[in-house]
């Protein structure tokens, strides 16, 4: 693994992983043996990953949950269904939105509609993707895509990595309030197992528009909140340096998301996030969700519905006064 | 001599000339500046009499308009909890306490039923002058519990929504409420009874995402901002100035997401008339 790309917090790994370069490169020449200083260099990466990963604070976790090369929704498809997978393109009224995808896909023999919003991996493609923010299109590309999987008993996994839900003119002038809100109302009411799994980014009303579920998952190095800790800060405090105390303050981890019983599970990831060993995270979310979805299958649909709806209802905390 | 010449009067009038007016007696309306004495203003239902400006009032104003006689309020004694102990630069728990006492109101929403026009009907309304209107744990507990009501004593409900969205002391908590009322809507929904969505200035963020957006009914008062992102956010994005009457009520009934606009005098009576509609 190259030293581009490190975070902030990664420094202790830089030196080491710069050593462990040059011990290669004086190995490969042959003159001295470095075999046993690149194992001891393999092995202290390995530590000091581990435990830097361990102690994340909230704002570290965001800045992973973000990190370029982390798996994307289509990745994690491509890799799960093993290429049985067939893309589905468009809302029907106005466009095909490319920062939601889905489409129907085969896992260990068993048909499963994938849904999710898509992250580009370059600079051209981030732009292609609208950075994953959808527009009103995309999630009525959703809606319409759930609804198939209903119309044929198939379950859903939705897979929700955004910054947020487009906030431009065209997607106010087509109604993204209604699109969301829509969204809310007929997944709540979808008679089918509905599985939704946050792999990066769950940002507010744009995360929640493709999030209502029998089963609510975090990946372990992502985020879950009303809103991004940098519009938390601008917003509570005014300005852009608090974002590290807002992230704090929102309890935006997913530790902190189980604890509060706002989800239902935490899916590890490899050491040192999910990016530095992606065939492993694949294994492990699809594992996941064949697991999660063998536990709602056979639940009858009224019931499947009736519990979905009991378990949102049950989410605040208030008291009441004599 | 001076280079620059003044252009506007009335900055030039001097202090004996100045009129003092008394607190209280006059209204200044916020849009077009011109007074008018408070009881008219009340009178006209918080209309301005000089250019339509429909005034922000609160659950207690539209009670008094809406309803024949004095409506039962449910569930009145909910309270706020602060599960996340959310600090910025005030902690949440004092800005409750502050609300509660600048506003006399437990909270950003109170939910009353009684009589409209002898019709029955359920209503939800906003306070935008609790923390903004925002959507927190009871906005979401008391909605929720209204709805249970309706469909238990097959009551209309209608939601006038006034606020900035979600309620970010409670964070992720304030988020789920839009997934907790619209849940609670699809019951309502099943058992046939009619959802009206009132949209006052402003209804913006988690709000509009959620069970604003879903009346059977989308109505809205004239001139209101309605929007899922803020004004603000949108002219940031695209980095250009926004058309006028971007996100008024106007603007989403062009495009499709109103039923109808309904002025404050005629608020009552079209309400009536859709509710005696519904029982034929």
């Amino acid at each position: 693994m190259s030293t581009k790309n490190l975070l902030d917090f990664e420094k202790p790994l830089e030196e080491l992983q710069e050593q462990l370069e040059k011990a290669i490169q004086i190995g490969s020449k042959g003159k001295v043996n470095t075999e046993k200083l690149i194992k001891e260099l393999e092995r202290k990466i390995e530590a000091t990953k581990k435990e830097l990963y361990a102690n994340l604070s909230p704002w570290e976790k965001v800045q992973v949950s973000r990190h370029p090369e982390r798996p994307y929704t289509l990745q994690y498809i491509e890799a799960i269904t093993e290429g049985q997978f067939i893309q589905q393109f468009g809302d029907r009224q106005v466009k095909d939105d490319k920062a939601m995808v889905g489409g129907f896909g085969k896992v260990d023999g068993r048909t499963i509609m994938f849904i999710g919003q898509q992250k580009g991996v370059n600079t051209k493609m981030r732009q292609y993707r609208n950075f994953g923010m959808a527009n009103p299109e995309g999630y009525r590309k959703a809606l319409r895509l759930m609804k198939l999987a209903e119309k044929f008993g198939k379950p859903v996994v939705s897979l929700i990595d955004t910054p947020g839900a487009y906030p431009g003119l065209e997607a106010e002038e087509r109604g993204q309030g209604e699109a969301i809100a829509r969204n809310l109302f007929e997944m709540a009411r979808l008679r089918v197992p509905v599985l939704c799994i946050i792999i990066g980014e769950g940002a507010s009303g744009g995360a929640l528009g493709i999030g209502i579920g029998d089963r609510i998952l975090m990946l372990e190095n992502t985020w879950y909140s009303v809103i991004s800790p940098e519009s938390c800060s601008s917003i509570l405090w005014r300005n852009w340096d608090n974002k590290e105390k807002a992230a704090e303050a929102l309890k935006l981890t997913a530790r902190d998301m189980l604890r509060l019983k706002l989800i239902d599970g935490i899916i590890k990831e490899p050491a040192g996030g999910a990016h530095r060993n992606r065939e492993k995270m694949f294994k492990v979310l699809k594992t996941e969700i064949l697991k999660q979805l063998n536990d709602l299958t056979g639940t009858d649909p009224s019931e499947l519905v009736r519990q979905r709806i009991g378990k949102f209802c049950s989410m605040g905390v208030y008291s009441e006064k004599e | 001599m001076s280079w620059f010449k003044r252009i506007k009067g009335g900055i030039t009038t001097s202090t004996k000339e100045k009129k003092e007016t008394p607190e209280g007696l006059w209204y200044r309306c916020g849009k077009c500046k011109k007074m008018i004495s408070t009881t008219e203003h009340a009178e006209a239902l918080y209309v301005c009499a000089h250019c339509d400006y429909h005034e922000r009032i609160g659950s207690r104003e539209y009670f008094g308009i809406l309803f024949d006689d004095e409506p039962t309020e449910i569930n009145a004694s909910l309270l706020a909890g602060d599960p996340l102990g959310f600090v910025d630069t005030k902690s949440y728990a004092d800005r409750l306490v502050n609300s509660r006492k600048k506003t006399g109101l437990n909270d950003s929403i109170r939910t009353a039923y009684g009589k409209v026009d002898g019709h029955d009907l359920m209503v939800a309304c906003m306070d935008f002058t609790f923390i903004g209107g925002s959507m927190g744990a009871v906005m979401g507990e008391k909605i929720a519990r209204a709805i249970d009501h309706c469909i238990e004593n097959r009551l209309p409900l209608l939601i006038i929504s006034k606020s900035g969205g979600a309620r970010m002391m409670e964070a992720a908590f304030s988020l789920m409420q839009m997934a907790k009322v619209s849940a609670k809507l699809t019951l309502l929904s099943d058992a046939g009874i009619p959802y009206v969505s009132l949209m006052t200035d402003p209804t913006t963020g988690g709000v509009t995402a959620s069970f604003a957006m879903l009346g059977d009914f989308n109505i809205a008062e004239p001139g209101a901002l309605i929007g899922f992102a803020g004004p603000r956010v949108v002219k940031e994005t695209i980095k250009k100035d926004l058309p006028k009457g971007f996100q008024t009520s106007e603007f989403l009934l062009e495009h499709g997401f109103l039923d109808f606009i309904i002025h404050r005098k005629e608020l009552k009576s079209r309400l009536s008339l859709l509710l005696e509609l519904m029982k034929g």
